[in-house]
Parts: structure tokens; C-alpha cells; sequence
């Protein structure tokens, strides 16, 4: 036998006596689990607003909290105005980013060379630059995470190897809350999906030393989302 | 060489009396617990997220072998590689394999307790690979050469000046013991090494059956660059790990990540559905899955304890654990530690040389009451007591309820005895606390509450 039929027999044979369902010391209540559906899971997860306001501000709150800094903005021309600000601030030197319309845009107003991650890359080059900027596939209010895929934001390292990750999203973007991003995501991509899926919920982070937030751990120390 | 048990008292006696130790912790665990609180009361039906979580796990882990089985067939078809590592051994060597085909030279991991679990650092390292934990925690556990303190927080029971001696001593780099520049020495030296790594070695939080993807939370970013920058990728992930569904991590990231750390959810949260996939221009070409189950069988074949595969591993019960707030996490001498670690170890690696630890508990109960998947966990403890005195039952237990019993079924002679007890009191305060006293070994650090004067009966019968 292989070690899988070994395994998978191994199971099989552990599981001929039923364990209980859980919350049922002695006696089991019923006989099958209850598998939550979106509707359960939204009775039991934190509130989000009904309108798309409402939804806007939690999104800006846990943002903030989470030290993100999002800045919401009318049209692209605003956009290029607070990509050059920023440029200017950092004193950013190189930018990567990936093909697309809102990052086409914004690489176009930055007017620095810029990385692109669309075709094969030196990852060194990568780590160089100062700035990635990407798009995303949502932003969720209920948690103020940024949703990110290997297809819509330029692969797996452009959006953590960069010390600034830049994201640029549309307000049509914003999801209520994590069961509607999953939904989302199904309904892309359920033919097939990117081989990574990440929600980014703020600038990297650690508090391994007593406990003290520190930005910045091993990704990027800033992450700007630019919402059109 | 001493047993595990006399280990155990000897570091706990130790420890507990430590009083700088049980400063950092209190420190350490008084932020947790507010965070924690914080994201609890932000759910709006905290309670019934945790049984919809159970319930879930309940049929992942009883329903092992189909979510098993689709998992694999699901990422194998988007390319990974899938193995079967029925023993530590086995898993070692299936990773020292993949290595030598890959002529590696530099791995970087990130954390993973399957990993700690199976030794992996060490076999590798004897192979004369060069292994870098990435992981700050971990990274920095891994300078002192010692194993991680809890299975969030590897480091806890570190200060910065410990982190700073470390950092000079092995680094030679430490310009302060202030944490966020201790922070950034570990960047600049890790980022160094992510880029030079010929594989990446990760663990996972949750499999996903249903589309075959492994999911990994973390904050710093280090699993990211671990499953992005190095040519090939391993994960090493206990079979138990399992979900049916992508929803139904819309339940189980935000809860882990309110349990674990007290965050509304963890700074990455990211799910790989097998290697670079056709158009993606990064990432590693190849991917190999490593399934544990190193006796996890064992303890799926108990039924009365199968729940405590439901773990998803965020360390709650280590945190509100009366007894790991006192002894710390190295005491247990095991990868995981707490009241978790309490049930499991007896079931993974013999009930002999580990009940000790199901005795370590005050039975309180805290831990079953913070677990979000609702593991039994206090009454588990009491089942090992069970089974491990049906195993190897104790004489003088034997003797002592041989004597009980025949008093305690004859009310009169039960109340003789009450009476004697109160004289007997009187006269044992006379020796407690000395050599002299034949209970010295419980008495020096404990006290009895007196008998009281008159039993309920006595009171029941004279009550006007």
C-alpha cells in the first residue's frame, strides 16, 4: 500500500466509532453538524452599516486604526496629484508596479522609472524599488483589509517586497464585510483561481518584543490606499 | 537522566517563584487580554460563532478522509505535489529529499509548529543546510538556541535587553534595546536572506477542501516572502488542518486572529492554491504539500477526545491558563505547551511519560470556556487522569480509597471521623509547616481551611 492508502486508512478505521457533535457532552442532540451559510455568518460576525456611507466610514475607521493611511479622492487627476506628493515626500526614486488601468495611470503621472512585475523580473531589482503600486480586487469595510490576488495586483512580491505599498481602488470596490469578499472572489474566479489570494489588513506589523507594535516587520512599513 | 515529570516539577518550582518571569508575562497577557475583549464584544453573537466554528471543524475532522482526499486531488490539479508523512521521520525525510534534488543551499522558514514538532530545524541543519527562521519571534528564539516559549508569541518571555544581548552576541548588531530598531536589524538581515533562499518552508493555519489552497496568517510578512521569492516552496501541515469550504474561513480568520492576538484580523491573511500558475510571472515554479500525521490517527481513534483535532492552535488557552501564566511556556518541555498541549502530548507521545501534565491543571475550566472552537478542554484533562491510573493505577491511591469508601457509606462512623478530624487539626497545627509533619510535602505552600465547628447536620437538627 502507499503511504496515502496507509493514511487514508488509517483515518477510515479511526473513525468507524462517531464522536459526539460539539456542545453535546453526553448526548448528541443531532445527528449532523449545522454548516453556517453567508446569512449565519453575518448574524454572528462584527456589524457592518447597511448604506454605502455607513460602509465607507468603517472601512476609513479600521483603516486608521490599523495605521493605513486612505485618502479618498475624485478622479485621476487628484490621483496623480497624491502619488507626486507623495513622491516628493519620500523621495521616491524607482516605483514597480503592473499593468492596468488605474496603475497605468498612475505610473504615467509619477514619471519614474517603474518596475514592471507583468513579465519576468529581477527580484533584487523588486527589493531596490521604493514604492509598489497595485491594484486590488476589494476593500473590505467590516475589517479595513485590502484584497489582493496574483492576478490583480502583479503577482506575489510586488505587493510586500516594497518598503510602500500603494493601492489604488475603485469606491465600486468596496465589499460589506469578509463573506461577501469570499463571494466575490468565487464569482471572479471560481473557473480558476490566482494561485495567491491575500487580504492585507494594514502595513506589516509585529509586536515579538514585549509585546510593543512595531511597523514594518519584514513587508511594507507604509501602506497608502488611494480610493477613487 | 531525569523524567519528563521530575523535569517538569523541578523547572516549575523554579519558575513559579521567578517573580522578573512572571512579571513579563502578566505584562505580556495584561495587552492580550484587552485586545482579545475588545474584538469579542465587536462580534455580535460571540457565542454562536463558536459553535457554528465547532461545528464546522466537528465535520472537517470526522469526515477526515473526503475532505482529505478532495483537498489533494484540488491543488494536485493546479499543479503541487502532494505527500503522505505518516511519521516525523518520514516527513524529515521527504523535506531532506526535496532539498538534495533541489541542491539547496539556504532555506528560509516561516514559523510553523509541525516543523517544531518534527524536529525539522535540527535534521536539516545536521544536513549542513543553512536554515533562517523568519519569523521575528522565532528568528530570535532560533539566535538563543532554544525552543519557542508559546505558539503565537515565541519570544514572550524575552526583554528587549535579553533581545539586544542576543543581537550583539550573534549578529554584532545592536544599536539599542529599543524594539522597533532591534525590528528593523532583523529586516535588514532577513531580507538578505529571503532573496538569496533556494526554498521556502511554511506551515498553514487552514487547508481548504473544497479549492484546494492552504491558507497562512501572519502579521509580518515574512510567510509572503517566504511563498514569493524562493524557487520552490514546502508546506508542512498536520492533516487535522482541514475545512470544507473557502466561506468558511469568513468565520475562522477573524476569530483566530481576535483569539490569537486580539486583532480584527491578522496583517496577511493569505491562501496558495499550488505553484506560479500559467501567466503569473512570480512565485515558485514548484510546490510540495507535506501532510503530518505523526499520531494524529492515534487521537482521531478517540472518540471521547477526537474534538481536540478541532485546534486551530491560537494559543487562548495558554493565555488565561492559571498554571502556564505561572510555570511559562518552556516548562512542558513539549511543543505545545498550555492546556492544550496538556491534552494532546499524552496522546501523541505516550501516556506514560506525559500524564504528569494533565495533573498540571487547577481544573478551572478557562480554557474550555475561551476556546473558539470549543474543545472540552478541562474535562479532557481529567479523562487522562482517568486513563492514566487505569494504566498504571497507584498503590497508595488504592489504599487511600479502600480506607475511604467503608467511612464514607456508614453515616455514623463518617461523623466520628468528622469529629476526630477537628481534634486531629488542632494537633497537626502544632507540627504543620515542620519536618515533623507527616503532609509536609502539600502543607509548606499550602494552608487547610479549618473544619468547621458544626456539620450541616448538627446545625440542621439544633436550628430553632
Amino acid at each position: 500500500m502507499s503511504d496515502r492508502d496507509n493514511m487514508l486508512a488509517r483515518i477510515r478505521e479511526a473513525l468507524s466509532v462517531a464522536a459526539p457533535l460539539p456542545g453535546h457532552d453526553h448526548a448528541t442532540a443531532r445527528e449532523t453538524p449545522v454548516l453556517s451559510d453567508i446569512a449565519d455568518q453575518r448574524r454572528v460576525l462584527p456589524a457592518v452599516g447597511q448604506s454605502f456611507d455607513e460602509q465607507l466610514a468603517l472601512f476609513r475607521a479600521n483603516a486608521t486604526e490599523l495605521r493605513a493611511d486612505f485618502r479618498l479622492l475624485n478622479g485621476v487627476e487628484a490621483l496623480a496629484a497624491e502619488l507626486n506628493g507623495l513622491r516628493v515626500a519620500e523621495g521616491w526614486q524607482r516605483a514597480a508596479s503592473h499593468s492596468g488601468d488605474l496603475t497605468g495611470a498612475a505610473c504615467r503621472a509619477l514619471g519614474l522609472p517603474v518596475l514592471l512585475t507583468d513579465q519576468a523580473f529581477d527580484k533584487r531589482e523588486l527589493a531596490a524599488c521604493d514604492v509598489g503600486v497595485t491594484g486590488c480586487d476589494a476593500l473590505v469595510a467590516q475589517t479595513g483589509s485590502v484584497l489582493v490576488t496574483s492576478r490583480s495586483s502583479g503577482g506575489r512580491a510586488l505587493s510586500v517586497l516594497p518598503p510602500h505599498h500603494v493601492v489604488l481602488a475603485r469606491r465600486a470596490q468596496l465589499v460589506p464585510d469578509l463573506p461577501a469578499a469570499f463571494a466575490l472572489l468565487k464569482a471572479k474566479y471560481g473557473g480558476g483561481y490566482p494561485s495567491m489570494i491575500s487580504f492585507i489588513t494594514g502595513p506589516s506589523r509585529t509586536g515579538d518584543i514585549e509585546r510593543i507594535l512595531v511597523l514594518g516587520a519584514h513587508g511594507p512599513k507604509k501602506l497608502t490606499i488611494l480610493c477613487l | 537522566m531525569s523524567t519528563p515529570a521530575a523535569q517538569f516539577n523541578q523547572d516549575a518550582r523554579r519558575l513559579s517563584a521567578d517573580l522578573r518571569h512572571r512579571q513579563t508575562i502578566q505584562t505580556a497577557m495584561g495587552k492580550y487580554e484587552v485586545a482579545r475583549d475588545q474584538r469579542k464584544v465587536a462580534f455580535q453573537d460571540w457565542q454562536a460563532a463558536r459553535q457554528m466554528a465547532a461545528e464546522t471543524k466537528w465535520e472537517a475532522v470526522n469526515h477526515l478522509d473526503r475532505h482529505l482526499e478532495q483537498f489533494v486531488r484540488n491543488i494536485e490539479a493546479r499543479g503541487a505535489k502532494v505527500h503522505w508523512a505518516g511519521t516525523d521521520q518520514q516527513a524529515r525525510d521527504l523535506i531532506l529529499g526535496i532539498l538534495r534534488e533541489k541542491n539547496a543551499r539556504v532555506i528560509v522558514k516561516s514559523k510553523a509548529m509541525t516543523s517544531e514538532e518534527i524536529h525539522l530545524n535540527e535534521a536539516m541543519e545536521h544536513a549542513g543546510y543553512e536554515v533562517v527562521e523568519s519569523d521575528l519571534g522565532e528568528f530570535i528564539v532560533q539566535l538563543r538556541e532554544e525552543p519557542p516559549y508559546h505558539i503565537v508569541f515565541p519570544a514572550m518571555h524575552l526583554t528587549r535587553d535579553e533581545i539586544k544581548d542576543v543581537f550583539q552576541r550573534k549578529l554584532g548588531d545592536a544599536p539599542s534595546n529599543n524594539p522597533e530598531e532591534l525590528t528593523m536589524v532583523a529586516r535588514r538581515v532577513l531580507r538578505e536572506k529571503y532573496l538569496q533562499a533556494d526554498v521556502g518552508i511554511t506551515g498553514a493555519n487552514f487547508a481548504i477542501a473544497e479549492t484546494g489552497m492552504l491558507s497562512i496568517t501572519e502579521n509580518e510578512g515574512n510567510a509572503r516572502l517566504t511563498a514569493a521569492l524562493p524557487r520552490t516552496m514546502i508546506t508542512l501541515v498536520g492533516i487535522e488542518k482541514v475545512l470544507p469550504r473557502l466561506d468558511d474561513l469568513a468565520l475562522f480568520l477573524p476569530m483566530l486572529s481576535a483569539m490569537g492576538t486580539g486583532q480584527t484580523l491578522s496583517c496577511y491573511n493569505t491562501l496558495y492554491g499550488g505553484p506560479r500558475q500559467p501567466g503569473e510571472t512570480d512565485g515558485p515554479e514548484e510546490y510540495h504539500v507535506v501532510l503530518l500525521d505523526n499520531h494524529r490517527t492515534a487521537l482521531l481513534a478517540d472518540a471521547e477526545q477526537r474534538d481536540s483535532l478541532h485546534c486551530i492552535r491560537c494559543g487562548a488557552c495558554l493565555n488565561v491558563c492559571p498554571i502556564f501564566r505561572n510555570v511559562g511556556g518552556h516548562t512542558y518541555g513539549t511543543t505545545y505547551c498550555g492546556p492544550i498541549g496538556a491534552v494532546i502530548t499524552p496522546n501523541l507521545r505516550g501516556l506514560d511519560d506525559w500524564k504528569h501534565l494533565s495533573y498540571a491543571s487547577s481544573l478551572c475550566g478557562a480554557c474550555s470556556e475561551t476556546c473558539p472552537v470549543k474543545i472540552n478542554l478541562h474535562h479532557h484533562l481529567l479523562q487522562n487522569r482517568r486513563n492514566a491510573s487505569r494504566q498504571k493505577p497507584s498503590w497508595w491511591q488504592k489504599i487511600a480509597f479502600k480506607a475511604f469508601a467503608p467511612v464514607a457509606t456508614r453515616p455514623a462512623l463518617w461523623s466520628l471521623v468528622t469529629k476526630m478530624g477537628r481534634l486531629g487539626q488542632k494537633l497537626h497545627g502544632l507540627v504543620k509547616s515542620s519536618r515533623l509533619d507527616p503532609a509536609y510535602a502539600w502543607t509548606k505552600t499550602r494552608d487547610l481551611p479549618p473544619i468547621a465547628q458544626q456539620t450541616f447536620k448538627e446545625w440542621w437538627r439544633t436550628r430553632s
